[in-house]
């Protein structure tokens, strides 16, 4: 178990641990630091972020009430979430009503052992996986894995990362990372190891890569006993679990198996079904770029004679009411997880998904992870920093989230300390230790600014010296003048300018 | 059900974190605005099929223009020219649709396994509706649509539109006709199965059916 690692594995030794489900980084600069010296890396996310970018401005271009209906999604999460009891209660009997079985998880532990108890009770070691974020960030194959219960995951991209012991580095496209000359090694090295081996000679066109896809996983799904999924949304008021995907096997594992257990955070909640009207046009457009995915499945519950006999939900918290409880962060929690926001971001576009250190990579993941996992370490302190505000995040958002405020938000947290919830308890944080030079800097400019003498004394002194001061600042200031020129002091300073000209008049 | 005290502690998370959020508030008094479109643009009912077909076939899915009567022989071509043996006709497809394919049809009763589905070469379904503005098939586990495995498993897909009654503009027209029957599993399907997961470029054929071919048919096809 890699926890101390201060750089991000790629291509070999990924290892996941319960809680937090991400191999550590150190923090973001450092792991960012390696990534952006990988030429290929920055090649394969610069080719594959620019060509969906300019997908998604067609698609949105296409729907002239695109501001409205985003105002509307983001309106119907706030709804949602401001009386989320009440929905969560109403989903929970819908669920049971039609036949279901739900299930309540805490934390990531409580989810693992709920499902791998499910799985067990079955009698089968192994089960066939949708991509599913919140399964990634409690960690859930590693925990089957531990119990002697092998999950194959079916997504393209998430079969790319699993056959490449690797992590995924993008919430819609797991393998981002990884160009069609990788995969293709990656397919003809470890499929064999797998199940079914690469067909002989496989070449890197994409379509005979999805095509050695589908040989290696249709015998997994014919002999599927038991399924796991995520949802896209859950309807409280009919109990209805919407699955969102392109492929198809997100079908397969949704309908042969016989059990079904599928694994959603408590905010993937909507009140009605007619708020998919909504989501189910925002979400295809924001995500894929496309007018709607191939494949979307909605199932209640369970039905005689189609798909699975016995379907669980575990609803799942970790973290989420922690957010919630932050007026100005819970915004994060209307997240429909579509990336947009990972695609248009110059700082993900150069550092990759891996510096996040967490499922959760990009804008969304820099204010989403410090507040699910708390501001436990300092990879949590440094996320909210992983950024340059722009604000590109911001306008693509389809559900209005305004990540620069909330960056500004756990900055000010990071920094100064306060009050935050954790696991649903109320505790005072100290500022982090790594601010307080800044911190100290701080103070001494609020001191030399109510002390004009002295101020006026420092500012000759820096003056006259100038010549000897370094280019990079030392000890703790270090790291700022990293990527930074320290500005350079004028040979006379503005206020004895003044009193020597009157503003140049003499 | 288990986790009991795990049920009541999150519950109890939720109502202590919104606090802010006043007593006496329901849970539908935050405003949600819908002045967003029913239907984006003014079509003609002819203009919205030419839309569907458009939609349908910019993302691969092979389209097909019929009236009732010649659905029977267009039926029959398309399997001859895939080369279809086997093909699956679910419960309540009408029987004279594949009067003239020359082929084994099969039918769902007593259910196909998963290995039986995987070596159909074909199946034939209805609908519930197609979205035009999308390019959207929904199927409902309606007569003529079977369960979902069955448009699933085989590679070759031919879904029958009538296109009297079937076809909408909007996903909201889909929801609001879609809501009695939202109990029911449901399936939506815009062009054959495709991944993004190479490079971000759409590549068509991944699990589900390889080939869909609609056929937007004119007129009343069921007495046929």
């Amino acid at each position: 178990m890699s926890r101390d690692g201060s750089d991000v594995p790629r291509g070999g030794g990924a290892t996941y641990l319960g809680m937090p489900a991400f191999p550590r980084a150190a923090d973001f600069p450092r792991a960012a630091d390696t990534a952006t010296r990988d030429g290929r890396l920055r090649a394969n996310l610069r080719h594959a972020t620019h060509t969906i970018r300019a997908k998604r401005a067609r698609a949105v271009a296409e729907l002239d009430d695109w501001a409205r209906l985003r105002e509307a999604g983001a309106a119907i999460k706030d709804r949602t979430l401001r009386h989320l009891d009440h929905h969560l209660v109403r989903l929970e009997e819908a669920v049971t009503r039609a036949g279901g079985t739900v299930h309540w998880a805490a934390d990531a532990a409580e989810a693992n052992r709920i499902v791998t108890d499910l799985v067990r009770a079955t009698g089968e070691r192994e089960v066939v996986k949708v991509k599913s974020m919140a399964t990634q960030e409690i960690g859930l194959n590693e925990a089957l894995a531990e119990s002697g219960i092998r999950a194959y995951e079916t997504d393209l991209a998430e079969l790319i990362v699993q056959l490449g012991d690797d992590l995924p580095s993008h919430i819609l496209v797991p393998a981002i990372h990884r160009d069609r000359g990788e995969i293709r090694d990656i397919f003809r090295d470890r499929m064999a190891s797998w199940g079914r081996p690469a067909p002989e000679g496989l070449t890197d066109r994409p379509a005979e890569l999805a095509e050695a896809a589908r040989q290696h996983l249709r015998e997994k799904f014919l002999r599927a006993k038991v399924g796991v999924s995520g949802a896209n949304f859950m309807v409280a008021e009919t109990g209805t679990l919407v699955v969102v995907e392109s492929e198809g096997n997100g079908r397969m594992c949704l309908t042969l198996p016989e059990t079904l257990i599928s694994v959603v955070g408590i905010e993937k909640t909507v009140p009605t079904w007619r708020d998919l009207e909504v989501f189910l046009q925002l979400l295809p457009r924001s995500s894929t770029a496309e007018r709607m995915n191939p494949y979307t499945s909605m199932w209640t519950g369970t039905t005689d004679g189609d798909g699975p006999r016995v379907f669980h939900l575990v609803l799942l918290d970790n973290g989420r009411t922690d957010t919630l409880a932050d007026q100005v962060g819970r915004q994060a929690l209307r997240c429909i997880r579509c990336s947009a926001c990972l695609n248009v971001c110059p700082v993900y576009e150069r550092a990759g998904g891996h510096a996040y250190g967490s499922p959760y990579p990009g804008p969304i993941g820099a204010i989403l992870t410090p507040q699910l996992r708390g501001l436990a370490s300092p990879l949590e302190e440094s996320l909210p920093y992983a950024s340059s505000l722009c604000g590109a995040c911001f306008e693509v958002c389809p559900v209005a989230i305004d990540i620069p405020e909330v960056l500004v938000h756990l900055r000010e947290r990071v920094a100064e300390g306060g009050e935050v919830t954790v696991r649903g308890t109320r505790t005072v944080i100290r500022p982090a230790k790594r601010h307080a030079t800044e911190r100290a800097a701080m103070r001494a400019a609020r001191w030399a600014f109510d002390h004009p003498d002295a101020l006026r004394r420092g500012q000759r002194i820096l003056s006259r010296t100038r010549r000897l001061q370094p280019r990079r600042l030392p000890g703790p200031g270090r790291a700022w003048t990293d990527s930074r020129e320290l500005p350079a002091v004028p040979a006379e300073s503005f206020r004895d300018w003044w009193a020597r000209t009157r503003g140049g008049t003499s | 059900m288990s986790g009991g005290t795990s049920r009541e502690r999150i519950l109890g998370r939720v109502r202590r974190a919104l606090a802010d959020v006043p007593r006496e508030e329901r849970p539908e008094d935050h405003p949600v605005v819908r002045d967003y479109l029913r239907v984006h643009g003014e079509r003609s009912p002819a203009e919205t099929l030419d839309l569907l077909a458009g939609n349908l076939a910019d993302y691969r899915a092979l389209v097909h223009r019929v009236d009732a009567a010649g659905l029977p022989a267009l039926l029959a071509r398309l399997l001859a020219e895939r080369g279809a043996h086997r093909v699956l006709a679910p419960a309540g497809l009408p029987r004279g649709w594949l009067r003239d394919a020359r082929v084994d049809v099969l039918s769902d009763t007593p259910a196909l396994t998963a290995r039986e589905l995987d070596v159909v070469d074909s199946v034939v379904t209805g609908c519930a509706l197609a979205i035009a503005e999308t390019g959207t098939l929904v199927l409902d586990a309606g007569p003529g649509q079977g369960r979902r495995a069955l448009t699933l498993v085989p590679d070759h897909h031919l879904c029958v539109v009538r296109t009297a009654d079937q076809v909408v503009d909007s996903v909201p027209q889909a929801l609001e006709r879609l809501a009695p029957v939202a109990a029911r599993p449901l399936t939506w399907v815009s062009g054959p199965s495709a991944t993004s997961d190479i490079e971000l470029d759409r590549v068509e054929g991944v699990h589900g059916p390889r080939t869909l071919e609609v056929l937007l048919v004119a007129g009343d096809p069921r007495p046929v």
